[in-house]
């Protein structure tokens, strides 16, 4: 509802308020998918760390434990044809998105059967049909290509919008500023989050970022910005909805700090507390677990009950150890393999036909 | 046949290619509204528009990752950096996005895109704005280099690499831009990965790129007012490198001298002598010798820079040596 220049000016706002409030709630069917979609990341990602422990998994491997609820929020709001790039902690989002269990799997596996055929990995996952334009390993470098993304949009007159996942510790590149000033200065369709998940490695943002509400650099680009708890799917999704709102109707791009915690290490080679924070910091963010925030207020809503959720989970596992399989049964992909897909032997010489294949 | 500058040869091939496909844009530092720092791009904002052709502020890195995230996503940029020393700021989107993400993402997503612009050295602008980088992109697998040395090819590849649906780098030479040459009118393509033998002979082959063309030829021109006939081998593309035509002159010459901007150690030459070893190994009437830059940063002061600098005396005495005179 737009806001009415009318006495009644502040209830017509509180009225608006709510009805985003529960929009992004959704109806009890469309909770119980956010509480499937979090819960298949979750199991996914617990038996990512056994697989790495056997040696299935090689590599580095980066775990999105403890930040479901951002990748689950945001790309329930998503339309098929909207486009994603993240970061390499990227299994969550792949899967939020609606990439196959198997086909991730199979690509941290390196097999032939993978997403991208085994030659990415854990940190490179790419989809093209769920726009998903990977998973990025240098830390700031993906962020110039979400805003040649939005830049593409804006030339061929589309509404999609981009979203841009990327950590804290991204704000401090010079890729970051340089994105977003351009996406600012061109208004381009994109957004920005940053889940702020604390640490960067093992360095705290306040050892690392000159100010610490960092959603504030977005004063420096001329660009709407916010920050909201990433530990509430409601939240997100009520953060989000209004920057892709913002994004595709008036061009605007925006940033938005969403404030999480990474249950894990930062890799498989970084204990779970580490050296770096304590013990007692990380059970105090264990309570504030989004799987278990939004487990209870359904249950508390009358709305689940144990034996829906001991049958959920235990679907979920099912799926999960279908995907293990499937990934361990996949072949190693074939040595010609190794020499394909450096160069492309294609040509634009015939603009149509060209065209025709690009948007196969 | 027209006669037209180097500068203008690349613009008439870029205008024909925006012409002909909608989703070719170029993009850069001072493209648009100042009409191109080297005026390549003349005109172009006037007749395509401020969204085909941009104008960025100074930010390599963003902006060549703007191009990278277009060209993921189906347009075919054009990214023009003001001078490849500036690209060193935007080389981890050439390297780690552009060169990689067809590979990374098993064959899912093409990269149709051209990174250009002139590289190596001018006139005195001293050690940061006189180099070039050839060696450097052409290590890289997953990308196409290539650096036209003539008007004629300077056309025939800047259309050939905005059509190819693979990276492509166009270098530009800075002092090229106001030669002259013939260039045809018409639509033709100069096919990425082929050298030309520019000048022949039976003496001994100069075999080199870009810039250094120009040096070839008057070094072709001087000596064969001595007598000695010099085959002229210009790669046209340092990556994939024609191995067949350089071969095929070395057989025919017993010698060659290998010409470039770079400096030594990895150089281009140092890859073509590895393919020469392997190919001509019984067909040499001597060691391969090299010509390039000195092993220093490039000094300011006249008199150092024409020293650091390989030129037409440095080539004609590097082909004396293989030739054994004097």
């Amino acid at each position: 509802m737009a806001k009415k220049k009318s006495d009644n000016g502040a209830t017509a706002t509180a009225t608006a308020d709510n009805q985003k409030a529960d929009a992004a709630r959704g109806d009890a069917d469309l909770r119980k998918e956010f509480l499937r979609s979090m819960l298949l990341q979750r199991r996914f990602e617990e038996r990512c760390a056994e697989a790495y422990a056997l040696g299935k998994i090689g590599g580095f491997c980066h775990l999105y434990i403890g930040q479901e609820a951002v990748s689950t929020g945001t790309l329930s709001l998503l339309r098929p044809d909207d486009y994603i790039i993240t970061t390499y902690r990227d299994h969550g989002q792949a899967l939020a998105r609606g990439m196959s269990p198997r086909a991730v799997m199979a690509e941290l596996f390196g097999r032939k059967d993978g997403v991208s055929g085994g030659k990415g990995g854990s940190m490179h996952l790419f989809d093209k049909a769920t726009n998903f334009l990977g998973g990025h390993g240098i830390v700031g470098g993906h962020v110039p290509i979400a805003t040649g993304v939005g830049f593409a949009i804006k030339y061929r007159g589309g509404d999609q919008v981009c979203i841009c996942f990327m950590g804290e510790s991204v704000v401090n590149t010079g890729a970051f500023h340089e994105a977003l000033n351009m996406a600012g200065l061109w208004k381009l369709p994109v957004v920005y989050i940053i889940e702020n998940n604390r640490y960067g490695m093992g360095t705290a943002l306040e050892r690392a970022s000159a100010i610490h509400d960092i959603y504030e650099r977005g004063a420096a680009y001329n660009m709407p910005r916010a920050q909201c708890d990433g530990q509430d799917v409601f939240e997100v999704r009520r953060a989000v909805a209004e920057a892709i709102e913002r994004a595709r109707t008036e061009k605007v791009p925006t940033l938005l700090e969403i404030r999480t915690y990474r249950f894990m290490g930062h890799s498989m080679s970084d204990a779970v507390s580490g050296t770096y924070r304590s013990k007692a910091e990380l059970e105090e963010h264990l309570k504030r677990d989004p799987i278990i925030l939004l487990r209870a207020a359904m249950h508390d809503a009358g709305e689940i009950d144990d034996a829906w959720m001991a049958k959920l989970d235990e679907d979920i596992k099912k799926e999960v150890q279908d995907a293990w399989d499937f990934a361990d049964q996949s072949p190693e992909p074939p040595l010609e393999a190794l020499w394909e897909d450096v160069l492309v032997d294609t040509t634009s010489d015939d603009v149509e036909a060209s065209k025709a294949a690009a948007s196969a | 046949m027209p006669v037209i500058t180097y500068r203008d040869a690349l613009g008439q091939g870029l205008r024909e290619e925006m012409q002909r496909d909608d989703r070719v844009f170029l993009m850069g530092e001072e493209v648009a509204v100042y009409q191109g720092a080297y005026k390549v791009s003349k005109g172009f904002l006037q007749e395509f528009g401020e969204m085909r052709v941009v104008d960025t502020p100074i930010t390599e890195l963003g902006f060549a990752g703007v191009g990278v995230g277009a060209a993921m996503v189906g347009l075919r940029p054009v990214i023009e950096f003001m001078t490849w020393n500036f690209a060193l700021l935007a080389i981890d989107q050439v390297v780690n996005v552009a060169a990689k993400t067809l590979y990374m993402s098993g064959g899912q997503f093409k990269m149709p895109l051209v990174f250009r612009g002139p590289n190596g050295a001018a006139l005195q602008l001293a050690a940061q704005h006189s180099q070039a980088w050839e060696s450097w992109l052409a290590h890289i697998p997953g990308l196409k280099v290539v650096a036209p040395g003539t008007p004629y090819d300077a056309k025939g590849l800047i259309k050939a690499a905005v059509r190819d649906d693979n990276p492509v780098i166009v270098l530009e030479g800075e002092m090229l831009y106001n030669t002259k040459g013939e260039v045809p009118d018409e639509d033709y393509i100069v096919p990425i990965g082929k050298a030309d033998l520019k000048r022949e002979g039976d003496h001994c082959s100069i075999i080199t790129h870009g810039k250094m063309v120009l040096v070839a030829m008057q070094v072709a021109d001087t000596l064969a007012k001595e007598g000695i006939n010099v085959d002229v081998v210009d790669l046209r593309t340092v990556r994939p490198m024609d191995v067949e035509a350089i071969t095929a002159s070395v057989r025919k010459t017993n010698r060659a001298v290998l010409l470039e901007e770079g400096w030594e150690i990895a150089g281009i030459g140092a890859q073509v002598v590895d393919y020469i070893q392997r190919e001509c190994f019984d067909d040499l009437d001597a060691p391969v010798v090299r010509v390039h830059q000195a092993d220093v940063p490039m000094p300011y002061a006249k008199s150092l820079e024409k020293a650091a600098k390989p030129d037409a005396a440095k080539t004609i005495a590097a082909v004396k040596k293989v030739m054994y005179i004097d």
